[in-house]
């Protein structure tokens, strides 16, 4: 029995490990780029000199150890997308974890961009029920900064009001009527709904979209915001890893722990204290992802060596009285900022203690799951590290029973 | 709830040592620098005692010295202005409007600047409607900085800048002439020399068929869209330094006790660097420590500006503790290291007063010894603030601002 469940506990964790992830949006809104800057440690003026996808561009982005995302970067060009929604229904839309849709906020044609996202939705409603969806209107930079909230507001109620207009096409649709939209994807379309129709007929009617919308520019950190919101619920192991910085931070005292992907440096997970929480800067963890991944360009530039090596270690910060901070390599595969109050020997004492609870996050490193030890899930590892490998320092964490 | 971080088992270090090597052990490389000190302390006491003029041959101004920006319309004036001395990120100078009338500026810093922003349009010397009150303008100044810009035609500009150098050699011989050749991103590097060659030789060949002889004139390649910028304002303000020389030395000094690569003394508002060690020009260096100063400023925005609750510092020095925070503390301004990770090699950086901080490139393999370093350091920032304490108008001395308490900057605008 105990096998069973820990086959069964495997095979949902290596589910979740793979996530596809979609990137569609019209030609030009900024897809490539996005992805580039994030992923592929581009400058965002590098992505001037990005052509224009041509059908998919699949790539595998290792993030963490322990997950994979199947990014499908979708080139928006009308005739690609069409074939999306046609020839490539199934293929692109089934098992879909995520939808990254992404709006030009600059683009002369609205009304034919939100008519191709109704289809998409659509779409994707028919294959990937569950599927979480994310809205990013683009290029915010090039509205002038008074105005921008406004047009945000005002393009994320028409957005909603689309969403709910492609659920509701999708619930009526029968396959004799395919009224309005042209072509051969509104016929497959038609004929796909049909079929979800006849499979599950009652849970068509409580399609309860899961989406979040996002203003966004290569040009500040607020890519930054997006992309962290994003991966954040894809990542394994999130309550684990919460749960342990959280007795790290108050173990050392300090005010605020932010956890980072190495070469995105998009933050992981965090955590803030009481007094932390009176921090006003409310964007200030897309400000440090986008600070330190520009530092980390400046590294290289100034080393030589490629943008993705290793380019910098302990960055120490003592500022008087006032506070103290330290970003540090924590495990292979992230680093770690620590915010805290003032004093020499706290400093040097909390940089002692996150060094020593290290490895009770080497999980984060994990390979997936070795085919022959399908029971060998990262928790196990976990807890055998932190009881071997942290010598005297005990956790709670421990003893805890982790519940994923 | 028992954490192995607050029972016994708590990786403590022992207050009182952990501050002891400041002040107890005193290298020879301590010891040289704080000779090299007093020399410099006794001949600026000897210099200012006695009222002997300065080595350099500024004209000591009443006022503040004067940075005016000229040169023809759109050449960028304005949006260098914005860029060095207001924060303005570059992109946002393409919503700049053409100016209307002088813009001034004034900065308190490590000394006090005013910079003059001229309206393209407006040629001072050859103006049919208004005749400008050329001591008002010219009586003060320090440099006059002349931009051209080299993605237009630029033959114009050179011909105006040739007048304006002809009518100031006449009555104000000693201004500095800083012609930036500007917006030169975006244009290869063949090509960029190719312009300076052009434009200096057009200049000289004017002025010697004028019989004007070893005027001040002075080229800068620059853009705001990278270092250049502020690489070239340095250079112009560092003319304007009385006293650079011992600066430089002390600079040197530093690196040749502590093993520096290269050392920069930053004006923290604008990232000019008003010093550095006699060693070559190196911009990649430059700019990487310019680069973590504007690391540590945004940290320190966000992390250090906002106010504390109250009891915040009584359970900072209940036990264990037991100490006054101030105490707790080893340094009571900004400092920072950080190590790259190729060779091993460390940047510091140490805030010396309300103005200024000193950024150094360390040699590989040196963090183990910034115990020793950071004493070493501690001399030269006390050296430094007594050379600015000196230099300062008496009103702004001693406060005690910090990196942490002034992010808006110290401009003001009229
Ligand atoms: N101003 C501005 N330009 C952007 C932004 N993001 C991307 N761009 C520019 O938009 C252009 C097109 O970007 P891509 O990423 O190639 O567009 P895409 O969505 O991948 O296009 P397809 O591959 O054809 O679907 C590039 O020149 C980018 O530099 C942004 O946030 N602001
Ligand atoms: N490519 C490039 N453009 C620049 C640079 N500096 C300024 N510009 C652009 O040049 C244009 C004109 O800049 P301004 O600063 O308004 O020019 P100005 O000299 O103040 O003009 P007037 O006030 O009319 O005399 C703006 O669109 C700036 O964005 C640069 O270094 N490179
Ligand atoms: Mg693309
Ligand atoms: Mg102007």
């Amino acid at each position: 029995m105990a096998l069973a469940q820990a086959q069964a506990q495997a095979a949902q964790l290596k589910k979740v490990k793979k996530q596809k992830v979609l990137l569609m949006g019209k030609s030009g809104s900024g897809k490539s780029s996005m992805r580039s800057i994030i992923f592929s440690n581009y400058l965002a003026r590098d992505t001037r000199r990005l052509g224009a996808t041509i059908d998919i561009d699949l790539s595998h982005v290792k993030f963490l150890g322990n997950l994979t995302l199947n990014l499908w970067d979708c080139g928006g060009q009308e005739a690609f997308m069409e074939n999306y929604l046609s020839q490539q229904r199934a293929h692109v839309f089934s098992n879909v974890g995520v939808l990254i849709y992404v709006f030009d906020i600059e683009s002369r044609d609205v009304e034919r961009d939100l008519a191709t996202y109704v289809n998409i939705i659509s779409a994707l409603v028919q294959y990937s029920r569950e599927a979480k969806v994310f809205v990013l209107i683009h290029k915010m930079d090039l509205i002038q900064s008074l105005t921008r909230e406004e047009v945000f507001d005002r393009r994320v109620n028409i957005v909603r009001r689309k969403t709910a207009e492609a659920v509701a096409i999708v619930r009526k649709q029968k396959p004799e009527q395919s009224p309005g939209t042209p072509g051969g994807a509104a016929a497959a379309a038609a004929a796909a709904a049909a079929a979800l129709a006849a499979s599950s007929p009652s849970s068509i009617l409580d399609i309860d979209i899961d989406m979040q919308l996002f203003a966004t520019s290569i040009w500040d950190q607020s890519l930054y915001k997006a992309w962290a919101s994003i991966i954040h619920d894809l990542v394994p192991n999130l309550g684990v890893i919460e749960t342990q910085l959280a007795s790290v931070g108050v173990a050392i005292d300090a005010d605020e722990i932010l956890l980072f992907e190495r070469t995105s440096f998009l933050v992981v997970s965090k955590w803030t204290s009481r007094e932390g929480d009176n921090n006003p800067f409310g964007d200030r963890f897309e400000r440090m992802s986008s600070i330190l991944k520009s530092w980390k360009h400046t590294c290289s530039k100034f080393t030589g060596t490629p943008r993705n090596a290793e380019q910098f270690s302990d960055l120490e910060i003592k500022m008087g009285t006032k506070f103290s901070m330290f970003v540090t390599k924590f495990t292979t595969n992230t680093y770690i900022l620590v915010c805290m109050p003032p004093g020499e020997a706290r400093f040097n004492s909390a940089k002692l203690n996150v060094a020593a609870a290290r490895p009770w996050f080497r999980f984060l490193d994990g390979p997936v799951i070795a085919p022959s030890a399908g029971a060998g899930s990262s928790q196990h590892l976990l807890a055998h590290n932190s009881a071997g490998g942290a010598g005297g320092v005990q956790s709670e964490a421990n003893s805890r029973p982790l519940n994923i | 709830m028992s954490s192995a971080f607050t029972g016994s088992s708590r990786v403590d270090v022992d207050n009182s040592t952990a501050q002891l090597p400041r002040h107890t052990y005193i290298s020879p490389a301590i010891l040289n620098l704080e000779r090299v000190y007093e020399q410099n302390r006794q001949l600026l006491q000897k210099k200012d005692g006695a009222k002997v003029p300065d080595p350099i041959t500024i004209p000591q101004t009443k006022g503040k010295p004067r940075l005016l920006l000229m040169g023809q319309r759109r050449s960028g004036k304005s949006s260098i202005s914005g860029v060095v001395f207001q924060k303005v990120s570059p992109s946002e100078t393409l919503f700049l409007e053409s100016t209307a009338r002088i813009h001034k500026n004034n900065l308190s810093s490590f000394m006090e600047f005013q910079v003059w922003d001229f309206p393209g349009q407006i040629d001072v010397f050859d103006n049919p409607n208004f005749a400008f009150d050329m001591d008002a303008i010219f009586g003060e100044i320090g440099a006059l900085i002349w931009v051209i810009d080299a993605q237009d035609d630029y033959l114009e500009a050179v011909a105006r800048l040739n007048n304006t150098i002809l009518h100031l050699q006449r009555s104000y011989p000693h201004i500095n002439i800083e012609v930036f050749i500007h917006k030169v991103d975006g244009l290869s590097d063949d090509y960029k020399l190719d312009i300076q060659r052009d434009v200096t030789i057009r200049i000289q060949d004017e002025l010697s068929d004028q019989g004007v002889e070893n005027a001040p004139v002075s080229f800068h390649l620059t853009s705001i869209y990278n270092h250049s910028i502020f690489e070239a304002f340095s250079k112009v303000i560092q003319k304007l330094i009385p006293r650079l020389g011992q600066l430089e030395a002390m600079l040197t000094n530093l690196c040749r006790t502590c093993r520096f690569e290269k050392a920069y003394l930053f004006d923290v508002t604008t990232k000019i660097y008003i010093a550095t060690d006699s060693t070559p020009e190196d911009m990649a260096s430059y700019e990487i420590c310019s680069d973590y100063l504007d690391v540590i400023i945004d940290f320190t925005q966000v992390y250090g500006n906002w106010q504390r609750s109250p009891d915040w510092r009584k359970h900072l020095e209940q036990a264990p503790w037991m100490q006054p925070l101030e105490d707790q503390v080893a340094c009571e301004r900004a400092e920072s290291g950080m190590v790259l990770s190729d060779a091993q090699r460390p940047i510091m950086l140490r805030e010396v007063d309300r103005f200024l901080a000193l950024v150094a490139i360390m040699k590989e393999g040196s963090y183990e010894k910034m115990p020793q370093i950071n004493m070493n350091v501690d001399v030269v920032v006390k050296g430094l603030t007594e050379f600015f304490e000196i230099t300062k108008p008496k009103e702004t001395r001693t406060t005690t601002e910090t990196i942490a308490g002034r992010a808006a900057g110290g401009w003001i605008n009229d």
